[in-house]
Protein backbone atom coordinates (compact mmCIF):
# COMPACT_ATOMS: atom_id res chain seq x y z
CA UNK A 1 0.00 0.00 0.00
CA UNK A 2 1.34 3.14 -1.16
CA UNK A 3 -1.52 5.16 0.41
CA UNK A 4 -1.22 8.63 2.53
CA UNK A 5 -4.40 10.05 4.61
CA UNK A 6 -4.64 12.82 1.70
CA UNK A 7 -4.43 10.18 -1.16
CA UNK A 8 -7.30 8.06 0.77
CA UNK A 9 -9.25 11.05 1.44
CA UNK A 10 -9.07 12.37 -2.00
CA UNK A 11 -10.25 8.93 -3.56
CA UNK A 12 -12.86 8.04 -1.14
CA UNK A 13 -14.70 11.94 -1.73
CA UNK A 14 -13.93 11.19 -5.60
CA UNK A 15 -15.88 8.21 -4.91
CA UNK A 16 -12.81 6.52 -6.99
CA UNK A 17 -12.85 3.74 -3.78
CA UNK A 18 -14.78 2.64 -0.72
CA UNK A 19 -13.34 2.62 2.73
CA UNK A 20 -14.54 -0.93 2.83
CA UNK A 21 -12.56 -2.12 0.00
CA UNK A 22 -9.87 -0.12 1.12
CA UNK A 23 -10.22 -2.30 3.98
CA UNK A 24 -10.54 -5.57 2.50
CA UNK A 25 -7.43 -4.88 0.26
CA UNK A 26 -5.56 -3.70 2.91
CA UNK A 27 -6.25 -6.97 5.93
CA UNK A 28 -5.76 -9.38 2.32
CA UNK A 29 -2.30 -7.70 1.71
CA UNK A 30 -0.99 -8.08 5.51
CA UNK A 31 -2.57 -10.98 6.02
CA UNK A 32 -0.74 -12.10 3.18
CA UNK A 33 2.56 -10.70 3.76
CA UNK A 34 2.72 -10.93 7.28
CA UNK A 35 4.57 -14.54 7.23
CA UNK A 36 7.65 -12.52 6.39
CA UNK A 37 8.20 -10.53 9.29
CA UNK A 38 5.91 -11.50 12.12
CA UNK A 39 4.90 -7.83 12.71
CA UNK A 40 1.19 -8.35 13.38
CA UNK A 41 0.14 -10.47 16.25
CA UNK A 42 -3.81 -10.30 15.64
CA UNK A 43 -5.99 -8.79 12.89
CA UNK A 44 -9.41 -7.23 13.50
CA UNK A 45 -11.15 -7.47 10.09
CA UNK A 46 -14.92 -7.35 11.95
CA UNK A 47 -13.61 -4.21 13.97
CA UNK A 48 -12.25 -2.93 10.59
CA UNK A 49 -14.90 -3.54 8.32
CA UNK A 50 -17.38 -2.17 10.97
CA UNK A 51 -15.17 0.83 11.22
CA UNK A 52 -15.01 1.52 6.98
CA UNK A 53 -18.68 1.00 6.57
CA UNK A 54 -19.53 3.92 8.97
CA UNK A 55 -16.69 5.77 7.02
CA UNK A 56 -18.57 4.98 3.68
CA UNK A 57 -22.13 5.82 5.00
CA UNK A 58 -20.76 9.07 6.52
CA UNK A 59 -19.36 9.94 2.96
CA UNK A 60 -23.23 8.61 1.16
CA UNK A 61 -24.97 10.94 3.51
CA UNK A 62 -22.73 14.06 2.41
CA UNK A 63 -21.32 13.92 6.53
CA UNK A 64 -17.76 14.41 6.97
CA UNK A 65 -16.25 11.49 7.37
CA UNK A 66 -13.25 12.54 10.06
CA UNK A 67 -9.85 13.62 9.42
CA UNK A 68 -8.91 9.78 9.25
CA UNK A 69 -11.83 8.59 7.31
CA UNK A 70 -11.12 4.91 5.82
CA UNK A 71 -6.99 5.13 6.95
CA UNK A 72 -5.64 1.55 8.11
CA UNK A 73 -4.14 2.10 11.13
CA UNK A 74 -1.97 -0.51 12.93
CA UNK A 75 -1.85 -0.19 17.21
CA UNK A 76 0.98 -1.66 19.04
CA UNK A 77 -0.47 -4.67 21.32
CA UNK A 78 0.87 -3.11 24.58
CA UNK A 79 -2.37 -0.55 24.12
CA UNK A 80 -5.57 -1.81 25.04
CA UNK A 81 -8.68 -2.32 22.27
CA UNK A 82 -11.83 -3.67 24.04
CA UNK A 83 -12.63 -7.25 23.20
CA UNK A 84 -9.70 -7.47 20.73
CA UNK A 85 -6.88 -9.68 22.70
CA UNK A 86 -4.28 -7.52 23.71
CA UNK A 87 -1.02 -9.48 24.80
CA UNK A 88 1.58 -6.63 25.27
CA UNK A 89 4.20 -9.66 23.53
CA UNK A 90 4.07 -11.18 26.53
CA UNK A 91 2.93 -15.29 27.83
CA UNK A 92 1.29 -13.87 31.07
CA UNK A 93 -1.65 -11.83 28.59
CA UNK A 94 -1.64 -14.33 26.01
CA UNK A 95 -5.28 -14.79 26.30
CA UNK A 96 -6.01 -11.22 27.92
CA UNK A 97 -8.98 -9.54 26.63
CA UNK A 98 -8.84 -5.51 27.38
CA UNK A 99 -12.56 -4.47 28.82
CA UNK A 100 -11.91 -0.95 27.80
CA UNK A 101 -10.51 1.21 24.60
CA UNK A 102 -7.45 3.44 24.96
CA UNK A 103 -8.22 7.01 24.69
CA UNK A 104 -6.21 7.08 21.65
CA UNK A 105 -7.97 4.41 20.02
CA UNK A 106 -11.42 5.76 20.72
CA UNK A 107 -10.09 9.31 18.73
CA UNK A 108 -8.80 7.75 16.16
CA UNK A 109 -11.75 5.47 15.52
CA UNK A 110 -14.17 8.54 16.21
CA UNK A 111 -11.95 10.42 12.94
CA UNK A 112 -12.40 7.66 10.74
CA UNK A 113 -9.04 5.72 11.24
CA UNK A 114 -9.70 1.73 10.64
CA UNK A 115 -7.65 -0.26 12.87
CA UNK A 116 -6.25 -3.55 11.34
CA UNK A 117 -5.40 -5.22 14.26
CA UNK A 118 -2.55 -4.95 16.81
CA UNK A 119 1.64 -5.38 16.15
CA UNK A 120 4.21 -7.54 17.97
CA UNK A 121 6.34 -5.66 20.82
CA UNK A 122 9.27 -6.12 22.76
CA UNK A 123 7.54 -8.01 26.16
CA UNK A 124 6.28 -5.10 28.02
CA UNK A 125 8.02 -2.69 25.70
CA UNK A 126 11.25 -3.56 27.14
CA UNK A 127 13.91 -4.11 24.84
CA UNK A 128 15.78 -1.89 21.93
CA UNK A 129 15.06 -5.46 18.90
CA UNK A 130 11.86 -6.59 19.17
CA UNK A 131 13.65 -10.55 20.26
CA UNK A 132 11.62 -10.08 23.31
CA UNK A 133 8.67 -10.55 22.28
CA UNK A 134 6.90 -14.03 23.67
CA UNK A 135 5.69 -14.58 20.03
CA UNK A 136 8.55 -14.48 18.27
CA UNK A 137 11.06 -11.80 16.98
CA UNK A 138 9.87 -9.15 13.77
CA UNK A 139 12.14 -9.38 11.30
CA UNK A 140 13.27 -5.91 9.51
CA UNK A 141 11.04 -5.90 6.08
CA UNK A 142 14.35 -3.82 4.56
CA UNK A 143 16.69 -6.51 5.44
CA UNK A 144 14.85 -9.95 6.56
CA UNK A 145 17.96 -11.09 8.83
CA UNK A 146 18.17 -7.87 10.84
CA UNK A 147 15.99 -6.55 13.59
CA UNK A 148 13.44 -4.19 12.93
CA UNK A 149 14.39 -2.48 16.12
CA UNK A 150 12.44 -2.50 19.67
CA UNK A 151 10.50 -2.02 21.50
CA UNK A 152 7.83 -1.01 18.57
CA UNK A 153 9.16 -2.84 16.16
CA UNK A 154 6.00 -4.78 14.32
CA UNK A 155 4.82 -1.08 14.44
CA UNK A 156 7.96 0.15 12.46
CA UNK A 157 7.80 -3.05 10.28
CA UNK A 158 4.27 -2.11 9.10
CA UNK A 159 4.86 0.57 7.81
CA UNK A 160 7.64 -0.55 5.96
CA UNK A 161 6.56 -3.56 4.49
CA UNK A 162 3.37 -1.11 3.38
CA UNK A 163 0.66 -3.48 5.46
CA UNK A 164 -0.39 -0.60 7.18
CA UNK A 165 -0.73 3.11 5.96
CA UNK A 166 -0.42 4.36 9.82
CA UNK A 167 0.54 2.89 12.94
CA UNK A 168 0.82 3.63 17.05
CA UNK A 169 3.67 3.02 18.88
CA UNK A 170 5.06 3.81 22.57
CA UNK A 171 8.32 4.85 23.11
CA UNK A 172 9.80 4.96 26.92
CA UNK A 173 13.47 5.34 26.13
CA UNK A 174 13.39 5.02 22.35
CA UNK A 175 11.20 2.71 21.33
CA UNK A 176 9.44 4.40 18.61
CA UNK A 177 12.15 6.26 17.11
CA UNK A 178 15.23 3.90 17.16
CA UNK A 179 12.61 1.22 14.97
CA UNK A 180 11.69 4.04 12.88
CA UNK A 181 15.67 4.80 12.37
CA UNK A 182 16.10 1.56 11.39
CA UNK A 183 13.00 0.79 9.07
CA UNK A 184 13.42 3.95 7.41
CA UNK A 185 9.96 5.29 8.46
CA UNK A 186 8.60 8.69 10.69
CA UNK A 187 8.05 8.06 13.68
CA UNK A 188 7.07 10.51 16.56
CA UNK A 189 7.63 10.63 20.53
CA UNK A 190 5.41 13.51 21.56
CA UNK A 191 5.97 16.09 24.40
CA UNK A 192 5.50 13.57 28.07
CA UNK A 193 1.54 14.20 28.50
CA UNK A 194 0.68 15.66 25.36
CA UNK A 195 -1.44 12.12 24.21
CA UNK A 196 -2.92 10.31 27.13
CA UNK A 197 -1.33 7.25 28.53
CA UNK A 198 -4.94 6.01 28.87
CA UNK A 199 -4.96 2.39 27.83
CA UNK A 200 -1.52 2.46 27.58
CA UNK A 201 -0.27 -0.78 29.66
CA UNK A 202 2.40 1.30 32.17
CA UNK A 203 5.54 0.17 31.41
CA UNK A 204 7.41 3.17 33.78
CA UNK A 205 4.73 5.88 33.68
CA UNK A 206 6.83 8.49 34.42
CA UNK A 207 8.56 8.07 31.11
CA UNK A 208 5.64 6.08 28.62
CA UNK A 209 4.25 8.19 25.42
CA UNK A 210 2.56 7.35 22.74
CA UNK A 211 2.88 8.75 19.26
CA UNK A 212 2.76 7.90 15.57
CA UNK A 213 4.76 5.60 12.98
CA UNK A 214 4.35 7.01 8.98
CA UNK A 215 5.51 6.97 5.67
CA UNK A 216 5.47 10.49 5.50
CA UNK A 217 6.11 13.86 8.17
CA UNK A 218 2.59 15.07 7.43
CA UNK A 219 0.71 11.54 7.99
CA UNK A 220 2.32 11.48 11.37
CA UNK A 221 1.41 15.53 12.12
CA UNK A 222 -1.69 14.40 11.14
CA UNK A 223 -2.03 11.45 13.29
CA UNK A 224 -1.04 13.28 16.49
CA UNK A 225 -3.31 16.13 15.94
CA UNK A 226 -6.46 13.60 15.98
CA UNK A 227 -4.69 11.88 19.95
CA UNK A 228 -3.34 15.48 21.20
CA UNK A 229 -5.12 17.15 24.02
CA UNK A 230 -6.30 16.56 27.40
CA UNK A 231 -8.24 13.67 28.34
CA UNK A 232 -9.92 13.40 31.91
CA UNK A 233 -8.90 10.09 31.93
CA UNK A 234 -4.88 10.73 32.48
CA UNK A 235 -4.29 12.92 35.35
CA UNK A 236 -0.80 13.61 33.43
CA UNK A 237 -2.06 14.57 29.98
CA UNK A 238 -1.58 18.13 29.48
CA UNK A 239 -4.70 20.89 28.59
CA UNK A 240 -2.08 23.21 26.72
CA UNK A 241 -3.83 24.23 23.53
CA UNK A 242 -3.12 21.29 20.18
CA UNK A 243 -2.07 23.78 17.17
CA UNK A 244 -2.85 23.09 14.09
CA UNK A 245 0.51 20.71 12.99
CA UNK A 246 0.13 20.39 9.54
CA UNK A 247 -0.77 23.91 8.67
CA UNK A 248 2.41 25.15 9.50
CA UNK A 249 4.08 22.66 6.82
CA UNK A 250 5.39 24.69 4.42
CA UNK A 251 8.89 23.75 3.71
CA UNK A 252 10.58 27.08 4.17
CA UNK A 253 12.69 26.91 7.83
CA UNK A 254 15.22 29.44 6.89
CA UNK A 255 16.90 31.36 9.65
CA UNK A 256 15.75 28.69 11.87
CA UNK A 257 18.66 28.18 14.85
CA UNK A 258 19.74 24.11 14.86
CA UNK A 259 21.52 23.01 17.74
CA UNK A 260 24.18 20.16 16.86
CA UNK A 261 24.80 18.46 20.35
CA UNK A 262 28.77 17.66 20.03
CA UNK A 263 28.16 14.72 22.52
CA UNK A 264 26.09 13.08 20.17
CA UNK A 265 28.84 12.49 17.69
CA UNK A 266 31.04 9.96 19.89
CA UNK A 267 31.48 6.66 18.52
CA UNK A 268 28.82 6.64 15.57
CA UNK A 269 29.30 4.15 12.88
CA UNK A 270 31.22 5.83 10.05
CA UNK A 271 28.25 5.49 7.55
CA UNK A 272 25.42 6.69 10.37
CA UNK A 273 28.09 9.50 11.00
CA UNK A 274 28.26 10.38 7.21
CA UNK A 275 24.53 10.10 6.85
CA UNK A 276 23.73 12.38 9.90
CA UNK A 277 26.48 15.36 8.53
CA UNK A 278 24.78 15.09 5.23
CA UNK A 279 21.30 15.45 6.66
CA UNK A 280 23.17 18.77 8.59
CA UNK A 281 24.81 19.90 5.46
CA UNK A 282 20.73 19.96 3.91
CA UNK A 283 19.53 21.57 6.52
CA UNK A 284 22.27 24.94 6.05
CA UNK A 285 20.94 24.31 2.76
CA UNK A 286 17.80 25.52 3.66
CA UNK A 287 18.55 28.56 5.21
CA UNK A 288 19.00 27.22 8.94
CA UNK A 289 21.91 28.28 11.20
CA UNK A 290 23.60 25.80 12.44
CA UNK A 291 24.98 26.04 15.99
CA UNK A 292 27.30 23.09 18.16
CA UNK A 293 25.89 22.91 21.40
CA UNK A 294 26.81 20.81 24.48
CA UNK A 295 24.49 18.88 26.48
CA UNK A 296 27.03 17.72 28.66
CA UNK A 297 25.21 15.44 30.88
CA UNK A 298 25.06 13.36 27.83
CA UNK A 299 26.80 10.63 29.27
CA UNK A 300 25.25 9.84 32.36
CA UNK A 301 21.59 9.60 30.64
CA UNK A 302 21.60 5.87 29.92
CA UNK A 303 22.68 4.90 34.13
CA UNK A 304 20.27 7.45 35.14
CA UNK A 305 17.28 5.88 32.69
CA UNK A 306 17.67 2.69 33.40
CA UNK A 307 17.43 3.26 37.28
CA UNK A 308 14.30 5.35 37.02
CA UNK A 309 12.54 2.93 34.33
CA UNK A 310 13.52 -0.52 35.73
CA UNK A 311 11.99 1.09 39.25
CA UNK A 312 8.92 2.37 37.74
CA UNK A 313 8.55 -1.24 35.76
CA UNK A 314 8.94 -3.15 39.09
CA UNK A 315 6.39 -1.40 40.85
CA UNK A 316 4.02 -1.39 37.79
CA UNK A 317 4.46 -5.07 37.42
CA UNK A 318 3.51 -6.18 40.25
CA UNK A 319 -0.22 -6.57 39.41
CA UNK A 320 0.90 -9.46 37.16
CA UNK A 321 0.41 -11.98 39.82
CA UNK A 322 -1.63 -14.44 38.57
CA UNK A 323 -5.50 -13.03 40.39
CA UNK A 324 -7.14 -10.33 37.79
CA UNK A 325 -4.92 -10.88 34.40
CA UNK A 326 -5.89 -14.47 32.99
CA UNK A 327 -2.54 -16.37 33.06
CA UNK A 328 -2.47 -18.83 36.78
CA UNK A 329 0.40 -20.97 37.17
CA UNK A 330 -0.75 -24.50 38.00
CA UNK A 331 1.53 -25.40 39.93
CA UNK A 332 0.42 -22.71 42.80
CA UNK A 333 -0.37 -24.27 46.32
CA UNK A 334 -0.26 -21.16 48.42
CA UNK A 335 -0.97 -17.73 48.17
CA UNK A 336 2.94 -16.74 48.10
CA UNK A 337 3.56 -20.24 44.95
CA UNK A 338 1.27 -18.29 42.73
CA UNK A 339 2.11 -15.23 42.53
CA UNK A 340 5.72 -16.52 42.44
CA UNK A 341 5.45 -19.63 40.20
CA UNK A 342 2.71 -17.39 38.12
CA UNK A 343 5.76 -14.71 37.73
CA UNK A 344 8.21 -17.03 36.69
CA UNK A 345 6.56 -18.77 34.11
CA UNK A 346 4.58 -15.81 32.78
CA UNK A 347 7.62 -13.85 32.33
CA UNK A 348 10.56 -13.57 29.87
CA UNK A 349 14.53 -13.13 30.89
CA UNK A 350 14.68 -9.08 30.31
CA UNK A 351 11.07 -8.65 32.26
CA UNK A 352 13.02 -10.32 34.79
CA UNK A 353 15.86 -8.80 34.53
CA UNK A 354 14.69 -5.13 34.89
CA UNK A 355 12.17 -6.02 37.89
CA UNK A 356 15.17 -7.17 39.50
CA UNK A 357 17.18 -4.08 39.22
CA UNK A 358 14.38 -2.53 39.69
CA UNK A 359 12.86 -3.83 42.82
CA UNK A 360 17.31 -3.52 43.80
CA UNK A 361 17.51 0.20 43.21
CA UNK A 362 14.16 0.85 45.41
CA UNK A 363 15.28 -1.36 48.30
CA UNK A 364 16.12 -0.54 51.32
CA UNK A 365 19.81 0.86 51.75
CA UNK A 366 19.74 1.43 47.80
CA UNK A 367 17.33 4.05 47.43
CA UNK A 368 19.12 7.23 47.97
CA UNK A 369 22.01 5.70 46.18
CA UNK A 370 20.64 4.61 43.16
CA UNK A 371 16.87 5.66 42.80
CA UNK A 372 17.06 9.30 44.48
CA UNK A 373 20.35 10.14 42.62
CA UNK A 374 18.55 9.26 39.30
CA UNK A 375 16.24 11.23 39.96
CA UNK A 376 18.46 14.42 40.37
CA UNK A 377 20.75 13.08 37.23
CA UNK A 378 17.58 13.49 35.57
CA UNK A 379 16.59 16.93 36.51
CA UNK A 380 20.54 17.82 34.71
CA UNK A 381 19.74 16.15 31.79
CA UNK A 382 16.34 18.04 31.36
CA UNK A 383 18.51 21.21 32.58
CA UNK A 384 20.71 20.42 29.49
CA UNK A 385 18.16 20.75 27.30
CA UNK A 386 16.40 23.76 28.61
CA UNK A 387 19.63 25.44 28.21
CA UNK A 388 20.30 24.38 25.01
CA UNK A 389 16.76 25.59 24.13
CA UNK A 390 17.32 29.00 24.89
CA UNK A 391 20.11 29.03 22.38
CA UNK A 392 18.28 27.39 19.55
CA UNK A 393 14.57 26.16 18.14
CA UNK A 394 15.67 22.26 17.10
CA UNK A 395 18.11 20.02 18.36
CA UNK A 396 19.27 17.64 15.24
CA UNK A 397 21.50 14.16 15.89
CA UNK A 398 21.62 10.62 15.26
CA UNK A 399 18.64 8.38 16.78
CA UNK A 400 21.18 5.24 17.10
CA UNK A 401 24.84 4.77 17.07
CA UNK A 402 24.53 2.16 14.33
CA UNK A 403 21.80 0.84 11.54
CA UNK A 404 20.01 -2.21 12.16
CA UNK A 405 22.01 -5.31 13.75
CA UNK A 406 21.69 -9.33 12.65
CA UNK A 407 18.98 -11.17 14.88
CA UNK A 408 20.95 -12.39 17.54
CA UNK A 409 23.96 -10.39 17.17
CA UNK A 410 23.34 -8.55 20.38
CA UNK A 411 21.08 -10.87 22.73
CA UNK A 412 23.52 -12.17 25.15
CA UNK A 413 25.10 -8.83 26.46
CA UNK A 414 22.53 -6.52 28.22
CA UNK A 415 24.38 -3.90 28.80
CA UNK A 416 25.98 -3.17 25.59
CA UNK A 417 21.94 -3.43 24.32
CA UNK A 418 20.98 -0.95 27.31
CA UNK A 419 23.78 1.35 25.90
CA UNK A 420 22.46 1.98 22.58
CA UNK A 421 19.55 3.92 24.31
CA UNK A 422 21.96 6.85 24.37
CA UNK A 423 20.80 9.71 22.03
CA UNK A 424 17.57 8.76 22.72
CA UNK A 425 16.70 8.14 26.31
CA UNK A 426 17.30 11.88 27.23
CA UNK A 427 14.73 13.18 25.08
CA UNK A 428 12.19 10.99 27.17
CA UNK A 429 13.81 11.86 30.50
CA UNK A 430 13.93 15.66 29.94
CA UNK A 431 9.74 15.14 28.05
CA UNK A 432 10.50 17.13 24.99
CA UNK A 433 9.52 16.11 21.71
CA UNK A 434 11.56 13.74 19.23
CA UNK A 435 11.11 11.98 16.58
CA UNK A 436 12.87 10.16 13.62
CA UNK A 437 12.91 10.85 9.91
CA UNK A 438 15.16 8.76 7.40
CA UNK A 439 17.93 10.39 6.60
CA UNK A 440 19.71 7.67 3.74
CA UNK A 441 20.80 4.27 3.79
CA UNK A 442 24.19 2.78 4.28
CA UNK A 443 26.58 1.36 1.94
CA UNK A 444 24.97 -1.88 3.00
CA UNK A 445 21.01 -0.60 1.90
CA UNK A 446 20.24 0.19 5.72
CA UNK A 447 18.09 3.01 6.78
CA UNK A 448 19.46 5.72 9.21
CA UNK A 449 16.94 8.09 10.67
CA UNK A 450 18.09 11.92 11.96
CA UNK A 451 16.49 12.62 15.20
CA UNK A 452 14.92 15.92 15.18
CA UNK A 453 13.98 17.43 18.99
CA UNK A 454 12.41 20.58 19.75
CA UNK A 455 11.31 21.90 23.24
CA UNK A 456 8.22 21.42 25.45
CA UNK A 457 4.76 21.42 23.50
CA UNK A 458 6.82 22.93 20.58
CA UNK A 459 6.08 19.53 18.35
CA UNK A 460 4.70 22.52 15.51
CA UNK A 461 8.87 23.01 15.40
CA UNK A 462 10.02 19.56 15.04
CA UNK A 463 7.49 18.68 12.51
CA UNK A 464 8.67 21.74 10.40
CA UNK A 465 12.22 20.68 10.45
CA UNK A 466 11.57 17.31 9.77
CA UNK A 467 8.78 17.97 6.83
CA UNK A 468 11.40 20.71 5.34
CA UNK A 469 14.16 17.83 5.39
CA UNK A 470 11.84 15.58 3.54
CA UNK A 471 10.85 17.68 0.81
CA UNK A 472 14.94 17.73 -0.67
CA UNK A 473 16.05 14.47 0.86
CA UNK A 474 13.44 12.32 -0.42
CA UNK B 1 31.16 -7.45 42.43
CA UNK B 2 28.50 -4.66 42.76
CA UNK B 3 25.90 -7.89 44.06
CA UNK B 4 26.11 -10.85 45.47
CA UNK B 5 24.18 -13.97 44.16
CA UNK B 6 22.84 -14.17 47.99
CA UNK B 7 21.35 -10.60 46.84
CA UNK B 8 19.59 -11.56 43.84
CA UNK B 9 18.12 -14.72 45.66
CA UNK B 10 16.88 -11.78 48.43
CA UNK B 11 15.66 -9.30 45.72
CA UNK B 12 13.80 -12.00 43.83
CA UNK B 13 11.79 -12.71 46.81
CA UNK B 14 10.80 -9.23 47.41
CA UNK B 15 9.87 -9.41 43.71
CA UNK B 16 7.89 -12.30 43.93
CA UNK B 17 10.37 -14.20 41.04
CA UNK B 18 11.04 -18.00 41.46
CA UNK B 19 14.67 -17.94 40.14
CA UNK B 20 15.83 -21.51 39.24
CA UNK B 21 19.55 -22.16 40.24
CA UNK B 22 20.78 -21.50 37.16
CA UNK B 23 18.52 -18.22 36.53
CA UNK B 24 20.47 -16.65 39.69
CA UNK B 25 23.53 -16.99 38.39
CA UNK B 26 22.95 -15.40 35.52
CA UNK B 27 20.80 -12.71 36.95
CA UNK B 28 23.79 -11.99 39.38
CA UNK B 29 25.90 -11.70 36.58
CA UNK B 30 23.66 -9.23 33.99
CA UNK B 31 23.05 -7.10 37.29
CA UNK B 32 26.29 -6.77 37.85
CA UNK B 33 27.16 -5.28 34.59
CA UNK B 34 24.37 -3.23 34.92
CA UNK B 35 24.58 -1.69 37.94
CA UNK B 36 28.76 -1.26 37.65
CA UNK B 37 27.55 0.83 34.48
CA UNK B 38 25.57 3.00 36.54
CA UNK B 39 28.17 3.74 39.52
CA UNK B 40 29.12 6.36 36.61
CA UNK B 41 26.68 8.44 38.29
CA UNK B 42 28.48 8.71 41.56
CA UNK B 43 30.74 11.26 39.30
CA UNK B 44 28.43 13.85 39.27
CA UNK B 45 28.02 15.88 42.01
CA UNK B 46 24.36 16.26 42.90
CA UNK B 47 23.77 17.56 46.42
CA UNK B 48 22.31 20.72 45.34
CA UNK B 49 20.01 19.41 42.64
CA UNK B 50 16.17 18.89 43.56
CA UNK B 51 15.09 15.39 41.99
CA UNK B 52 13.26 15.31 39.33
CA UNK B 53 9.81 12.58 39.75
CA UNK B 54 7.97 13.55 37.01
CA UNK B 55 8.41 15.98 34.02
CA UNK B 56 5.90 18.87 33.98
CA UNK B 57 5.85 18.38 37.73
CA UNK B 58 5.81 22.65 37.71
CA UNK B 59 3.09 23.06 35.27
CA UNK B 60 0.28 23.65 37.02
CA UNK B 61 -2.37 22.61 33.97
CA UNK B 62 -1.59 19.00 34.61
CA UNK B 63 -2.27 19.37 38.07
CA UNK B 64 -6.28 18.88 37.30
CA UNK B 65 -9.07 16.95 39.10
CA UNK B 66 -12.02 16.48 37.13
CA UNK B 67 -15.52 17.34 38.52
CA UNK B 68 -17.12 15.71 41.35
CA UNK B 69 -20.01 13.61 39.42
CA UNK B 70 -21.10 10.18 39.46
CA UNK B 71 -20.41 7.99 36.37
CA UNK B 72 -20.84 4.36 35.60
CA UNK B 73 -17.82 2.04 37.00
CA UNK B 74 -16.75 -0.98 34.75
CA UNK B 75 -19.23 -3.59 35.36
CA UNK B 76 -18.93 -6.78 37.87
CA UNK B 77 -18.70 -8.97 34.89
CA UNK B 78 -16.25 -6.82 32.59
CA UNK B 79 -14.18 -6.91 36.26
CA UNK B 80 -13.25 -10.04 36.54
CA UNK B 81 -13.87 -11.58 33.02
CA UNK B 82 -10.13 -11.51 32.86
CA UNK B 83 -9.50 -13.61 36.34
CA UNK B 84 -7.28 -16.67 36.74
CA UNK B 85 -10.26 -18.17 38.57
CA UNK B 86 -13.66 -16.40 39.57
CA UNK B 87 -16.94 -17.47 41.14
CA UNK B 88 -20.05 -15.55 42.88
CA UNK B 89 -18.58 -12.14 41.23
CA UNK B 90 -15.59 -12.26 42.62
CA UNK B 91 -11.71 -13.00 41.80
CA UNK B 92 -11.13 -16.28 44.14
CA UNK B 93 -6.96 -17.27 45.10
CA UNK B 94 -5.95 -20.19 47.39
CA UNK B 95 -6.85 -20.01 50.74
CA UNK B 96 -4.98 -17.44 52.98
CA UNK B 97 -6.71 -18.40 56.18
CA UNK B 98 -6.75 -21.27 58.17
CA UNK B 99 -9.92 -22.54 58.95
Amino acid sequence: MNHTIDSIRTDLLAKKVSAEEIAREALKFAEAENPKTNAYLTFAPERALVAAQSVDRKIAAGEDPGPLAGVPIAIKDVIVTRGLRTTCGSRMLENYIPPYDATAVIRIEQAGGVLLGKTNCDEFAMGSSNENSAFGPVRNPVALDRVPGGSSGGSAAVIAQGTAVLSLGSDTGGSIRQPASFCGVTGVTPTYGRVSRYGLTAFASSLDHIGPFSRTVRDSARLLQVMAGRDEMDSTSASAPVPDYVAALDGNIRGMKIGIPKEYFDGLAIDTGDLIQAAIGKLQKLGCEIREIRLPHTAYAVGCYYIICTAEASSNLARYDGVRYTTRSSAAGTLQEMYRQTRDEGFGAECKRRIMLGTYVLSSGYYDAYYLKAQKVRALVAQDYAQAFAQVDAIVGPVSPFPAFKLGEKVDDPTAMYLSDIYTVTGDLAGIPCMSVPAGKTAEGLPVGLQVLANHFNETTMFRVADAFERVSS
Amino acid sequence: MKISEQEVRRVAELANLALTEDEVVRMTRDLDGILGHMDKLNELDTSAVEPMSQVLYDAEETATLRADVERKPLSNADAIANAAVSGQGYFKVPRVIEK
